[in-house]
């Protein structure tokens, strides 16, 4: 009995060595998880992208696996980690930067690029894109998919109420007034809708930042909650429904809302860029898509995932990712994914391409995500970032359902993640 | 004696299977997990260390821990005794001889067959304000629209009453079952008798019905404290935790704040939980129950 199993224990050894010597003789291999956070056939488009790689650079195989959404594909990527059973790189959410660094997961791009070329090209993405990646004076995260929040609105609608379909609300009165205009009495259609469920603190982060406020600070130590502009914010999201009543009172479901805005429910709805494709495909009226209107200037996060490379890597590997991830960010690679999926081009360079230029010329609304850019600002993203996050989530739907004042709810938020981020000063 | 021996060795034999499987994702996991929930958040930067009890005492200071326990509580109670009730009617509906039995039948069970996810994205559908079937309905009706699953005080309602129709008809199998069991004889005798209809299903039909009762009871129990996969996709336990719930609180920790030590504290106390309820139904009820 006990020397059968310690033959087969030894046979499971014997091939396993086997097979890791076979892989180091053929060709450096790589692991790569990847999230997908919104519809479409987003699997089959990366696959593809892999599939080109390989092509072009035989000496190294990629083995892409799709991870489910944000949260799973962290989950899998450490427990991967843990089990000794590493992934070499991974496109993860632009926000764990701060779990990784923690984790000691994850390794800084400075610390792997070589050349002033590759220095060079670390400066070559959106600086608004590169905030989320940048912690401690260093690059741990290269944009990939990446969008923000636009305005999408229904100028059918817009026109049956007597307002311009070519000037969309550019300020919150503005936003107030052609809401009034558009609301119908008996509830047929809202004025506007921001929703508050799924990722409340990211719709947030747009409202502050237009109030001349961010959320956090670079180090990811400091939130800024109870700051006077956060609490005027937040006081302007709830008076849409309280006191204005453009808007339902309560949340607004993020998994429905655009439907609600197809079906001409809300004449206009704050959602990701992410959306534009299924908009496009499935509205049957004619729609227009904008930049955020400003309080005191205009403004919102940036959302969406990141390639990191993880610690755990040797020399070779870390090369071989690195031109995994040029050329999944090269401008051409860039223009291609941004035109199927809706993400934005990383680079200003992928705008240039003659193929998005085209598709630009053809479809201007594809460009608002890139022109919103310059007023852009990073997602909520600190250290204890789940539970950071979660305190302003359930503060922002306290406040909304009226359960606590925007200022209370938002004060004690802040009293909480101060305790929870203190260490990290 | 040889014998005696090799026996024990065939008896241990046909054992292992079983045993290898209930200690390897069973109890190794229970055990692991109860000493996981002695041990603080462990990173690279600051590892894990031995702090004793202090997880369960942060527990009784995290408001958010009374919460979900509390709407736990009322989920628990919200769904159990009317799922039941249902099921019953619904049970004694289809065991008469009534047109399109089988389809009727079929239809109740339906509910059961569908998966959660998919369950809840429907209902998602129903509840949305103004667009939603429900708010159709109720403004065909006169009623204007309301936002069930973004008010706090209808979410937790909005979502028993999904776990209501979902489970109703599971339990319906079961009833049905033990229905069939029962001897017509019964039903002819009181009958000859004078016996109303509700008179024998009170004092015939239902006490026999009670191992079934006893079942069921147990099973509902632990599943209002075992489904959350609703939450995923109706509520992510919002708004501002109104719906939250203590599993679901549990992955939260577990895996959005990464605080596995917590998360295993949490799970200990759900464990004692259902535990203390499994004892109490079958020492307290157990004696109540008449098996023939």
């Amino acid at each position: 009995m006990c020397n059968r199993v310690r033959k087969f224990g030894l046979g499971v050894l014997v091939s396993v060595l086997l097979m890791a010597t076979a892989a180091v003789v053929s060709a450096t291999e790589l692991t790569m998880y990847y999230p997908v956070a919104v519809g479409g056939p987003l699997t089959t488009i990366v696959d593809g992208i892999v599939a080109d790689f390989m092509k072009e650079n035989p000496d190294v195989k990629v083995k892409a696996i799709y991870a489910g959404n944000y949260n799973d594909a962290r989950i899998k990527a450490l427990a991967a980690l843990k089990s000794g059973q590493p992934a070499q790189l991974s496109v993860m959410f632009s926000i764990d930067i701060y779990e990784l660094i923690e984790q000691d997961a994850i390794i800084a791009f400075d610390d792997v690029v070589e050349t002033d070329a590759e220095k060079a090209w670390l400066d070559s993405f959106y600086p608004s894109l590169m905030e989320n990646g940048r912690t401690a004076g260093k690059t741990w995260g290269i944009p990939f998919q990446r969008s923000t929040i636009v305005m999408y609105y229904n100028k059918d609608a817009f026109r049956a109420a007597g307002l311009d379909p070519d000037k969309p609300p550019a300020s919150w009165d503005e936003l107030v007034a052609a809401g009034k205009k558009l609301t119908q009495s008996d509830g047929s259609q809202w004025g506007v809708m921001i929703p508050s469920t799924g990722y409340p603190y990211w719709m947030f982060g747009a409202l502050t930042m237009q109030n001349g406020q961010v959320l956090m600070n670079g180090d990811g130590n400091t939130t800024f909650y109870d700051h006077p502009d956060v609490v005027g914010a937040l006081q302007f999201w709830k008076e849409l429904g309280d006191k204005h009543g453009i808007m339902p009172k309560g949340t607004i479901e993020w998994g429905t809302l655009r439907q609600n805005f197809l079906e001409g429910k809300t004449a206009i709805m704050w959602h990701s860029t992410g959306n534009l494709t299924a908009v496009k495909k499935n509205a049957k009226f004619d729609f227009g898509v904008a930049m955020l209107p400003a309080s005191k200037r205009r403004g919102t996060p940036t959302g969406g995932g990141n390639f990191y490379i993880f610690k755990k890597t040797t020399p070779e590997e870390r090369k071989a990712a690195m031109r995994l991830i040029k050329f999944m960010t090269s401008p051409q690679r860039s223009a291609e994914w941004s035109m199927k999926t809706g993400y934005m081009g990383v680079s200003p360079a992928a705008y240039e391409t003659q193929q998005l230029k085209a598709y630009v010329k053809e479809f201007p609304y594809a460009a608002v995500a890139r022109d919103q850019l310059e007023y852009a600002t990073a997602e909520l993203s600190t250290y204890q970032t789940g539970r950071v996050r979660k305190l302003l989530d359930d503060a922002i739907q306290a406040a909304l359902t009226g359960s606590k004042t925007p200022e209370a709810a938002l004060t004690e938020a802040q009293a909480q993640a101060d305790r929870l981020l203190k260490p990290y000063r | 004696m040889q014998t005696n021996t090799s026996k024990h060795i065939h008896g241990w034999l046909l054992l292992m299977p079983a045993a290898i499987l209930l200690i390897a994702f069973t109890h190794y996991p229970t055990v692991a997990t109860i000493v996981n929930s002695l041990f603080s958040k462990g990173t690279a930067i600051r590892p894990s260390r031995f702090v004793g009890l202090a997880n369960f005492e942060r527990m009784l200071d995290d408001p958010i821990f009374w919460k979900v326990l509390a709407n736990n509580g009322w989920f628990a109670l919200g769904t159990i005794p009317t799922s039941i009730a249902l099921a019953i009617v619904m049970a004694l509906f289809v065991n008469r001889s009534l047109p399109g039995r089988s389809l009727v039948r079929m239809a109740y069970f339906t509910p059961t067959i569908l998966p959660m996810i998919a369950v809840a994205n429907i209902w998602l559908f129903f509840y949305t304000p103004d667009i939603g079937l429900v708010d159709q309905i109720a403004s065909g009706l006169g009623f204007s629209g309301h936002n069930w699953l973004g008010d706090p005080r209808t979410v937790l309602p909005a979502i028993m009453v999904m776990t209501i129709w979902k489970e109703a008809g599971f339990f319906m199998i079961f009833y049905l079952a033990a229905m069939q069991n029962v001897p017509p004889e019964l039903e002819e005798a009181s009958k000859l008798e004078g016996a109303s209809r509700w008179y024998y299903f009170r004092r015939v039909m239902f006490p026999l019905l009670m191992p079934t009762t006893l079942f069921v009871l147990i099973n509902a129990v632990l599943n209002s404290f075992k489904l959350v996969d609703h939450l995923f996709v109706l509520t992510k336990g919002g708004p501002d935790n109104a719906s939250n719930l203590l599993l679901y609180y549990i992955f939260e920790t577990a895996f959005s704040y990464f605080e596995t030590h917590f998360a295993a504290a949490l799970t200990v106390v759900l464990l004692l939980l259902l535990a203390a309820m499994a004892l109490l139904q079958f020492f307290v009820l157990d004696k109540r129950v008449h098996y023939r």
